[in-house]
Protein backbone atom coordinates (compact mmCIF):
# COMPACT_ATOMS: atom_id res chain seq x y z
CA UNK A 1 0.00 0.00 0.00
CA UNK A 2 1.34 3.51 -0.52
CA UNK A 3 2.41 5.95 2.23
CA UNK A 4 -1.25 7.73 2.24
CA UNK A 5 -3.05 4.51 2.43
CA UNK A 6 -0.48 3.31 5.01
CA UNK A 7 -0.81 6.50 7.51
CA UNK A 8 -4.34 6.28 7.02
CA UNK A 9 -4.77 2.57 8.02
CA UNK A 10 -2.38 3.14 11.13
CA UNK A 11 -4.20 6.73 12.42
CA UNK A 12 -7.82 4.93 12.20
CA UNK A 13 -5.89 2.29 13.97
CA UNK A 14 -5.22 4.14 16.89
CA UNK A 15 -8.64 5.73 16.88
CA UNK A 16 -10.37 2.57 16.30
CA UNK A 17 -8.29 1.04 19.51
CA UNK A 18 -10.03 3.04 21.64
CA UNK A 19 -13.56 2.97 20.42
CA UNK A 20 -13.46 -1.18 20.02
CA UNK A 21 -12.39 -0.34 23.95
CA UNK A 22 -15.14 1.96 24.94
CA UNK A 23 -17.62 -0.24 22.99
CA UNK A 24 -16.86 -3.57 23.86
CA UNK A 25 -16.94 -2.41 27.67
CA UNK A 26 -19.82 -0.77 26.93
CA UNK A 27 -21.67 -4.01 25.16
CA UNK A 28 -20.12 -6.30 27.56
CA UNK A 29 -21.80 -4.23 30.97
CA UNK A 30 -25.05 -3.72 28.54
CA UNK A 31 -25.95 -7.47 27.67
CA UNK A 32 -26.17 -8.30 31.60
CA UNK A 33 -29.80 -9.98 32.16
CA UNK A 34 -30.41 -9.91 28.40
CA UNK A 35 -30.84 -6.88 25.96
CA UNK A 36 -33.42 -5.59 24.38
CA UNK A 37 -34.75 -2.93 22.13
CA UNK A 38 -35.88 -1.10 24.80
CA UNK A 39 -32.62 -0.91 26.44
CA UNK A 40 -30.57 0.32 24.01
CA UNK A 41 -32.82 2.80 22.51
CA UNK A 42 -33.20 4.14 26.02
CA UNK A 43 -29.56 4.81 25.99
CA UNK A 44 -28.70 6.21 22.39
CA UNK A 45 -32.05 7.86 22.04
CA UNK A 46 -31.46 11.72 21.74
CA UNK A 47 -27.65 10.73 22.85
CA UNK A 48 -25.51 13.38 21.38
CA UNK A 49 -22.42 11.74 23.12
CA UNK A 50 -23.12 8.48 21.82
CA UNK A 51 -23.89 9.74 18.35
CA UNK A 52 -21.07 11.42 18.04
CA UNK A 53 -18.65 8.55 19.07
CA UNK A 54 -20.14 6.21 16.98
CA UNK A 55 -19.87 8.52 14.15
CA UNK A 56 -16.32 8.80 14.45
CA UNK A 57 -16.79 5.23 14.52
CA UNK A 58 -18.42 4.46 11.46
CA UNK A 59 -15.71 6.88 9.46
CA UNK A 60 -12.92 5.32 11.07
CA UNK A 61 -14.20 1.80 10.26
CA UNK A 62 -15.16 2.89 6.86
CA UNK A 63 -11.64 3.71 6.16
CA UNK A 64 -9.66 0.98 8.17
CA UNK A 65 -11.29 -2.16 6.39
CA UNK A 66 -11.22 -1.48 2.99
CA UNK A 67 -7.72 -1.12 3.14
CA UNK A 68 -7.00 -4.00 4.95
CA UNK A 69 -9.12 -5.81 2.47
CA UNK A 70 -7.43 -4.46 -0.29
CA UNK A 71 -3.76 -5.55 0.79
CA UNK A 72 -5.53 -9.48 1.57
CA UNK A 73 -7.20 -9.42 -1.93
CA UNK A 74 -4.05 -8.17 -3.84
CA UNK A 75 -1.85 -10.98 -1.41
CA UNK A 76 -4.02 -13.69 -2.12
CA UNK A 77 -6.08 -13.41 -5.23
CA UNK A 78 -4.67 -12.24 -8.35
CA UNK A 79 -7.42 -9.11 -8.13
CA UNK A 80 -5.26 -6.09 -8.25
CA UNK A 81 -5.54 -2.50 -9.89
CA UNK A 82 -8.06 -0.02 -10.51
CA UNK A 83 -11.43 -2.49 -10.42
CA UNK A 84 -10.33 -3.77 -6.92
CA UNK A 85 -9.68 -0.18 -5.85
CA UNK A 86 -12.93 1.36 -7.01
CA UNK A 87 -14.58 -1.82 -5.69
CA UNK A 88 -13.15 -1.26 -1.97
CA UNK A 89 -14.31 2.59 -2.40
CA UNK A 90 -17.63 1.01 -3.13
CA UNK A 91 -17.28 -1.38 -0.04
CA UNK A 92 -16.25 1.83 2.53
CA UNK A 93 -19.22 3.98 0.76
CA UNK A 94 -21.15 1.31 1.93
CA UNK A 95 -20.57 0.74 5.40
CA UNK A 96 -20.47 4.40 5.92
CA UNK A 97 -24.16 4.71 4.31
CA UNK A 98 -25.06 1.94 6.34
CA UNK A 99 -22.76 2.96 9.28
CA UNK A 100 -24.82 6.36 9.48
CA UNK A 101 -28.56 4.63 8.66
CA UNK A 102 -27.71 2.40 11.72
CA UNK A 103 -26.61 5.69 14.08
CA UNK A 104 -29.30 7.50 13.06
CA UNK A 105 -31.63 4.47 13.85
CA UNK A 106 -30.81 4.32 17.29
CA UNK A 107 -30.25 8.07 17.52
CA UNK A 108 -33.65 9.99 16.18
CA UNK B 1 5.37 -30.26 4.84
CA UNK B 2 4.46 -27.27 7.00
CA UNK B 3 6.75 -24.39 6.09
CA UNK B 4 8.82 -23.72 9.15
CA UNK B 5 7.90 -19.98 8.84
CA UNK B 6 4.34 -20.87 9.59
CA UNK B 7 4.85 -22.11 12.85
CA UNK B 8 5.92 -19.03 13.93
CA UNK B 9 4.22 -16.75 16.34
CA UNK B 10 4.66 -14.19 14.33
CA UNK B 11 3.00 -15.90 11.59
CA UNK B 12 0.28 -17.64 13.57
CA UNK B 13 -0.64 -13.63 14.72
CA UNK B 14 -0.67 -12.30 11.54
CA UNK B 15 -3.04 -15.66 10.43
CA UNK B 16 -5.58 -14.63 13.21
CA UNK B 17 -4.87 -10.74 12.94
CA UNK B 18 -5.91 -11.27 9.06
CA UNK B 19 -8.87 -13.80 9.65
CA UNK B 20 -10.66 -11.58 12.44
CA UNK B 21 -10.31 -9.16 10.43
CA UNK B 22 -12.11 -10.65 7.73
CA UNK B 23 -14.72 -11.41 9.41
CA UNK B 24 -15.61 -8.40 11.05
CA UNK B 25 -15.88 -6.86 7.53
CA UNK B 26 -17.99 -9.29 6.61
CA UNK B 27 -20.09 -9.28 10.08
CA UNK B 28 -19.84 -5.06 10.21
CA UNK B 29 -22.66 -4.54 7.40
CA UNK B 30 -25.04 -7.03 9.02
CA UNK B 31 -24.59 -5.39 12.40
CA UNK B 32 -25.62 -2.08 10.62
CA UNK B 33 -28.40 -3.71 8.89
CA UNK B 34 -29.75 -5.13 12.13
CA UNK B 35 -29.41 -1.77 14.29
CA UNK B 36 -31.59 0.13 11.20
CA UNK B 37 -34.34 -2.30 12.03
CA UNK B 38 -34.84 0.26 14.81
CA UNK B 39 -36.05 2.97 12.00
CA UNK B 40 -39.07 0.94 12.26
CA UNK B 41 -39.18 1.35 16.06
CA UNK B 42 -37.93 -0.39 18.86
CA UNK B 43 -40.60 -3.23 18.52
CA UNK B 44 -39.27 -4.05 15.02
CA UNK B 45 -35.46 -4.11 17.00
CA UNK B 46 -36.99 -6.02 19.71
CA UNK B 47 -38.32 -8.64 17.14
CA UNK B 48 -34.72 -8.88 15.63
CA UNK B 49 -33.11 -9.50 19.05
CA UNK B 50 -35.95 -12.34 19.29
CA UNK B 51 -33.68 -14.08 16.96
CA UNK B 52 -30.28 -13.72 18.29
CA UNK B 53 -31.55 -15.31 21.88
CA UNK B 54 -31.14 -18.66 19.51
CA UNK B 55 -28.11 -20.97 21.04
CA UNK B 56 -26.94 -20.73 17.53
CA UNK B 57 -26.93 -17.07 17.12
CA UNK B 58 -25.58 -16.72 20.39
CA UNK B 59 -22.37 -19.07 19.76
CA UNK B 60 -22.05 -16.97 16.32
CA UNK B 61 -22.10 -13.59 18.86
CA UNK B 62 -19.83 -14.68 20.91
CA UNK B 63 -17.26 -15.14 17.70
CA UNK B 64 -17.77 -12.20 16.39
CA UNK B 65 -17.04 -10.47 20.25
CA UNK B 66 -13.69 -13.42 20.37
CA UNK B 67 -12.85 -11.87 16.53
CA UNK B 68 -12.91 -8.49 17.42
CA UNK B 69 -10.99 -8.97 20.88
CA UNK B 70 -8.60 -10.96 18.90
CA UNK B 71 -7.96 -8.26 15.91
CA UNK B 72 -7.96 -5.65 18.03
CA UNK B 73 -5.05 -7.06 20.76
CA UNK B 74 -2.97 -8.17 18.36
CA UNK B 75 -3.36 -4.82 15.99
CA UNK B 76 -2.15 -3.45 19.12
CA UNK B 77 0.74 -5.73 18.85
CA UNK B 78 1.25 -4.91 15.45
CA UNK B 79 0.97 -0.98 16.54
CA UNK B 80 3.72 -1.62 19.40
CA UNK B 81 6.37 -2.82 17.21
CA UNK B 82 5.99 -0.37 14.58
CA UNK B 83 5.58 2.78 16.08
CA UNK B 84 6.76 2.14 20.25
CA UNK B 85 9.88 0.06 18.62
CA UNK B 86 8.04 -2.68 21.31
CA UNK B 87 10.88 -5.78 20.49
CA UNK B 88 9.50 -8.76 20.91
CA UNK B 89 11.53 -11.69 22.30
CA UNK B 90 9.38 -14.03 24.08
CA UNK B 91 5.98 -15.65 23.83
CA UNK B 92 4.96 -12.45 26.48
CA UNK B 93 3.29 -10.34 24.38
CA UNK B 94 1.20 -12.77 22.11
CA UNK B 95 0.51 -14.73 25.01
CA UNK B 96 -1.45 -11.56 26.94
CA UNK B 97 -2.91 -10.92 23.86
CA UNK B 98 -4.22 -14.08 23.84
CA UNK B 99 -5.40 -14.50 27.97
CA UNK B 100 -6.59 -10.97 27.03
CA UNK B 101 -9.13 -12.78 24.27
CA UNK B 102 -9.90 -15.41 26.86
CA UNK B 103 -11.08 -13.01 29.58
CA UNK B 104 -13.19 -11.01 26.95
CA UNK B 105 -15.16 -13.91 25.70
CA UNK B 106 -15.12 -15.35 29.18
CA UNK B 107 -17.10 -12.32 30.25
CA UNK B 108 -19.50 -12.34 27.19
CA UNK B 109 -20.58 -15.87 28.05
CA UNK B 110 -20.75 -14.84 31.46
CA UNK B 111 -23.25 -11.80 31.01
CA UNK B 112 -24.87 -13.05 27.86
CA UNK B 113 -25.89 -16.30 29.57
CA UNK C 1 40.95 -37.09 7.71
CA UNK C 2 37.03 -38.79 7.38
CA UNK C 3 35.98 -39.76 10.57
CA UNK C 4 34.57 -43.10 11.21
CA UNK C 5 31.41 -44.21 9.85
CA UNK C 6 29.68 -45.79 12.62
CA UNK C 7 29.04 -49.16 10.68
CA UNK C 8 25.20 -49.47 10.42
CA UNK C 9 24.55 -45.66 10.27
CA UNK C 10 22.67 -44.27 7.02
CA UNK C 11 21.52 -41.32 6.57
CA UNK C 12 18.47 -40.69 3.49
CA UNK C 13 18.75 -37.54 1.83
CA UNK C 14 16.08 -36.59 0.03
CA UNK C 15 17.55 -33.49 -2.91
CA UNK C 16 15.47 -31.54 -5.21
CA UNK C 17 16.64 -32.00 -8.68
CA UNK C 18 16.03 -29.92 -11.52
CA UNK C 19 14.66 -26.45 -11.78
CA UNK C 20 10.77 -25.92 -11.33
CA UNK C 21 9.78 -28.80 -12.43
CA UNK C 22 11.48 -31.30 -11.17
CA UNK C 23 11.57 -34.37 -8.48
CA UNK C 24 12.89 -35.53 -5.31
CA UNK C 25 16.08 -37.48 -5.38
CA UNK C 26 17.13 -39.69 -2.96
CA UNK C 27 20.80 -40.92 -1.77
CA UNK C 28 22.25 -42.77 0.87
CA UNK C 29 25.18 -41.53 2.76
CA UNK C 30 27.33 -42.44 5.52
CA UNK C 31 26.71 -41.01 8.86
CA UNK C 32 29.51 -39.29 10.90
CA UNK C 33 29.53 -37.72 14.03
CA UNK C 34 29.99 -33.98 13.59
CA UNK C 35 28.48 -33.89 9.49
CA UNK C 36 27.36 -31.19 8.90
CA UNK C 37 24.78 -30.88 6.16
CA UNK C 38 27.53 -29.03 3.87
CA UNK C 39 29.37 -32.46 4.14
CA UNK C 40 26.34 -34.44 3.60
CA UNK C 41 26.25 -32.59 0.23
CA UNK C 42 29.72 -32.65 -0.56
CA UNK C 43 29.94 -36.23 0.01
CA UNK C 44 27.12 -36.98 -2.24
CA UNK C 45 28.32 -35.14 -4.94
CA UNK C 46 31.45 -36.43 -5.15
CA UNK C 47 31.06 -39.88 -4.42
CA UNK C 48 27.61 -40.36 -5.60
CA UNK C 49 26.43 -37.81 -8.55
CA UNK C 50 28.55 -35.34 -9.74
CA UNK C 51 25.80 -34.03 -11.46
CA UNK C 52 24.33 -32.74 -8.66
CA UNK C 53 24.56 -29.14 -8.39
CA UNK C 54 24.90 -26.61 -5.11
CA UNK C 55 26.58 -23.74 -3.77
CA UNK C 56 29.37 -23.18 -0.92
CA UNK C 57 32.05 -21.13 -0.53
CA UNK C 58 34.22 -20.32 3.04
CA UNK C 59 32.24 -23.43 4.29
CA UNK C 60 32.87 -21.65 8.16
CA UNK C 61 29.50 -19.35 8.67
CA UNK C 62 30.93 -16.17 7.12
CA UNK C 63 29.48 -16.04 3.13
CA UNK C 64 26.07 -16.89 2.94
CA UNK C 65 26.55 -19.17 0.12
CA UNK C 66 25.26 -22.51 1.29
CA UNK C 67 21.89 -21.02 2.36
CA UNK C 68 19.10 -23.74 1.23
CA UNK C 69 15.75 -25.12 3.12
CA UNK C 70 16.85 -28.03 5.23
CA UNK C 71 13.95 -29.97 6.38
CA UNK C 72 11.97 -26.72 5.85
CA UNK C 73 13.60 -23.93 7.09
CA UNK C 74 16.35 -22.09 5.27
CA UNK C 75 19.73 -22.05 7.56
CA UNK C 76 23.55 -22.39 6.44
CA UNK C 77 24.50 -25.77 5.50
CA UNK C 78 27.68 -25.52 6.80
CA UNK C 79 26.57 -24.30 10.08
CA UNK C 80 23.78 -27.22 10.26
CA UNK C 81 24.75 -30.02 11.88
CA UNK C 82 23.01 -33.21 11.05
CA UNK C 83 22.43 -33.87 14.54
CA UNK C 84 20.50 -30.89 14.88
CA UNK C 85 18.33 -31.49 12.25
CA UNK C 86 17.44 -35.11 12.13
CA UNK C 87 13.97 -36.47 12.92
CA UNK C 88 13.50 -39.85 14.11
CA UNK C 89 13.15 -41.11 10.39
CA UNK C 90 17.27 -40.27 10.19
CA UNK C 91 16.04 -38.29 7.00
CA UNK C 92 17.16 -34.97 5.61
CA UNK C 93 15.12 -33.11 2.40
CA UNK C 94 17.11 -30.41 0.94
CA UNK C 95 15.42 -28.07 -1.06
CA UNK C 96 16.68 -24.65 -2.82
CA UNK C 97 15.90 -21.28 -0.96
CA UNK C 98 12.02 -20.49 -1.51
CA UNK C 99 11.32 -17.49 -3.69
CA UNK C 100 14.22 -17.32 -5.70
CA UNK C 101 14.43 -18.80 -8.93
CA UNK C 102 15.60 -22.32 -9.10
CA UNK C 103 18.96 -22.18 -11.33
CA UNK C 104 19.26 -26.06 -10.96
CA UNK C 105 19.19 -28.37 -8.14
CA UNK C 106 20.16 -26.49 -4.80
CA UNK C 107 21.41 -23.97 -6.52
CA UNK C 108 19.53 -20.49 -6.99
CA UNK C 109 18.80 -17.42 -9.38
CA UNK C 110 20.30 -14.37 -6.93
CA UNK C 111 20.05 -11.65 -9.05
CA UNK C 112 16.58 -10.54 -8.21
CA UNK C 113 17.14 -10.26 -4.63
CA UNK C 114 20.45 -7.73 -5.59
CA UNK C 115 17.93 -5.70 -8.02
CA UNK C 116 15.99 -5.42 -5.01
CA UNK C 117 18.48 -4.24 -3.03
CA UNK C 118 19.73 -1.40 -5.70
CA UNK C 119 16.41 -0.73 -5.65
CA UNK C 120 15.54 0.16 -2.38
CA UNK C 121 19.04 2.34 -2.44
CA UNK C 122 20.46 0.09 -0.46
CA UNK C 123 23.99 1.85 -1.02
CA UNK C 124 25.91 4.84 0.44
CA UNK C 125 25.55 7.75 -1.15
CA UNK C 126 28.11 10.44 -0.62
CA UNK C 127 26.55 12.93 -2.21
CA UNK C 128 27.81 15.56 -4.76
CA UNK C 129 30.56 17.31 -2.58
CA UNK C 130 32.92 15.06 -1.03
CA UNK C 131 32.82 15.47 3.21
CA UNK C 132 35.88 18.00 4.01
CA UNK C 133 36.59 15.81 7.57
CA UNK C 134 35.64 13.08 8.61
CA UNK C 135 32.05 12.60 10.31
CA UNK C 136 32.12 12.63 14.25
CA UNK C 137 30.14 9.20 14.83
CA UNK C 138 29.70 8.74 18.46
CA UNK C 139 29.25 5.09 19.02
CA UNK C 140 26.65 5.44 21.90
CA UNK C 141 24.02 7.65 19.44
CA UNK C 142 20.90 6.70 18.67
CA UNK C 143 21.93 6.54 15.41
CA UNK C 144 24.95 4.59 15.38
CA UNK C 145 23.67 1.83 17.61
CA UNK C 146 20.28 1.32 15.08
CA UNK C 147 23.18 0.79 12.15
CA UNK C 148 25.48 -1.28 14.45
CA UNK C 149 22.30 -3.61 15.44
CA UNK C 150 21.46 -4.15 11.50
CA UNK C 151 24.56 -3.55 9.55
CA UNK C 152 26.17 -7.25 10.06
CA UNK C 153 23.92 -8.13 7.00
CA UNK C 154 25.82 -10.52 4.64
CA UNK C 155 23.06 -10.90 2.14
CA UNK C 156 22.98 -14.76 2.33
CA UNK C 157 18.76 -14.84 1.37
CA UNK C 158 17.60 -16.84 3.99
CA UNK C 159 15.29 -14.17 5.14
CA UNK C 160 13.94 -13.40 1.66
CA UNK C 161 13.33 -16.95 1.23
CA UNK C 162 11.65 -17.09 4.78
CA UNK C 163 9.46 -13.58 4.09
CA UNK C 164 5.83 -14.75 3.41
CA UNK C 165 4.99 -11.78 1.83
CA UNK C 166 7.94 -12.36 -0.92
CA UNK C 167 5.90 -15.15 -1.75
CA UNK C 168 2.78 -13.33 -2.16
CA UNK C 169 4.04 -10.50 -3.59
CA UNK C 170 7.08 -10.86 -6.37
CA UNK C 171 7.58 -6.99 -6.13
CA UNK C 172 8.10 -6.38 -2.54
CA UNK C 173 11.54 -5.40 -2.16
CA UNK C 174 12.08 -7.63 0.69
CA UNK C 175 13.80 -7.82 4.32
CA UNK C 176 17.21 -7.58 3.80
CA UNK C 177 17.14 -4.82 1.23
CA UNK C 178 14.71 -3.08 4.05
CA UNK C 179 17.07 -3.91 6.14
CA UNK C 180 20.11 -2.32 4.58
CA UNK C 181 18.07 0.88 4.00
CA UNK C 182 17.35 1.35 7.27
CA UNK C 183 21.23 1.15 8.24
CA UNK C 184 22.06 4.26 5.75
CA UNK C 185 18.83 6.23 7.00
CA UNK C 186 20.51 6.09 9.88
CA UNK C 187 24.23 7.08 8.33
CA UNK C 188 24.71 10.38 8.87
CA UNK C 189 27.22 11.00 6.49
CA UNK C 190 24.68 10.27 3.97
CA UNK C 191 23.12 12.20 1.54
CA UNK C 192 20.50 10.41 -0.39
CA UNK C 193 17.89 9.81 2.12
CA UNK C 194 15.58 11.94 0.41
CA UNK C 195 15.66 9.50 -2.83
CA UNK C 196 16.40 6.45 -0.47
CA UNK C 197 12.82 6.76 1.55
CA UNK C 198 11.01 7.38 -1.95
CA UNK C 199 12.32 4.30 -2.62
CA UNK C 200 11.31 2.27 0.11
CA UNK C 201 8.00 4.42 1.09
CA UNK C 202 5.50 2.29 -1.71
CA UNK C 203 3.15 -0.54 -2.20
CA UNK C 204 6.32 -2.84 -2.34
CA UNK C 205 7.91 -1.35 0.31
CA UNK C 206 8.22 -0.90 3.69
CA UNK C 207 4.48 -0.82 4.25
CA UNK C 208 3.91 -4.15 2.54
CA UNK C 209 5.53 -5.92 5.63
CA UNK C 210 2.77 -7.03 7.84
CA UNK C 211 5.06 -8.55 11.22
CA UNK C 212 5.15 -12.17 10.35
CA UNK C 213 8.70 -12.19 11.57
CA UNK C 214 10.28 -15.24 9.68
CA UNK C 215 12.63 -13.08 8.78
CA UNK C 216 14.01 -12.24 12.69
CA UNK C 217 13.56 -15.39 13.68
CA UNK C 218 15.79 -17.39 10.68
CA UNK C 219 18.07 -15.30 10.39
CA UNK C 220 21.52 -16.95 11.26
CA UNK C 221 23.68 -13.73 11.97
CA UNK C 222 20.44 -12.91 14.42
CA UNK C 223 19.87 -9.61 13.00
CA UNK C 224 16.08 -8.48 13.37
CA UNK C 225 14.80 -7.11 9.68
CA UNK C 226 11.43 -6.62 11.14
CA UNK C 227 12.65 -3.60 13.67
CA UNK C 228 14.46 -1.98 10.60
CA UNK C 229 11.11 -2.11 8.51
CA UNK C 230 9.45 -1.01 12.08
CA UNK C 231 11.96 1.87 11.67
CA UNK C 232 11.18 2.83 8.58
CA UNK C 233 7.53 2.35 8.52
CA UNK C 234 7.98 5.58 11.13
CA UNK C 235 10.14 7.28 8.89
CA UNK C 236 7.80 6.79 6.00
CA UNK C 237 4.61 7.42 8.63
CA UNK C 238 5.89 10.93 10.12
CA UNK C 239 7.42 11.87 6.47
CA UNK C 240 3.88 11.47 4.94
CA UNK C 241 2.16 13.93 7.22
CA UNK C 242 4.63 16.58 6.85
CA UNK C 243 3.22 16.67 3.51
CA UNK C 244 5.53 15.03 1.07
CA UNK C 245 3.55 12.43 -0.65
Amino acid sequence: MNPALFVAQRLTAFVLALAVAVHLGTILYAIRGGLTAGEILARTHGNAAFMLFYSVFVIAVAIHAPIGLRSIIREWTPWRGRSLDAALVLFSLLLLALGFRAVYAVYA
Amino acid sequence: MMRASHTQRGFIAAILHRLSGIALAIFLPLHFLALATALNGASALDAFLELTRQPLVKLAEWGIVVALAVHMTLGLRVLAIEFFDFREKTLAMLSACIAAVFAVGLVFILNAG
Amino acid sequence: MMERAAPDSVLEVEIWRGTEEGSFQEFRTPRREHQTVLDVVTEIQREQDPTLSYRFACRVGICGSCAMVVNGRPRWTCRTRVSEVIGGDRKIKLEPLRNFTIVKDLAVEMTQFFDKWKKARGSFEPGDKPAEDFAIVPPGSKKRREVDEHIECIGCGICYSACDVVAWDKDYLGPAALNRAWTLVNDVRDRGNAERLEAIAHSDGCQACHTHMSCTEFCPKSLAPTYSIAGLKRAVFWRSLGGKP
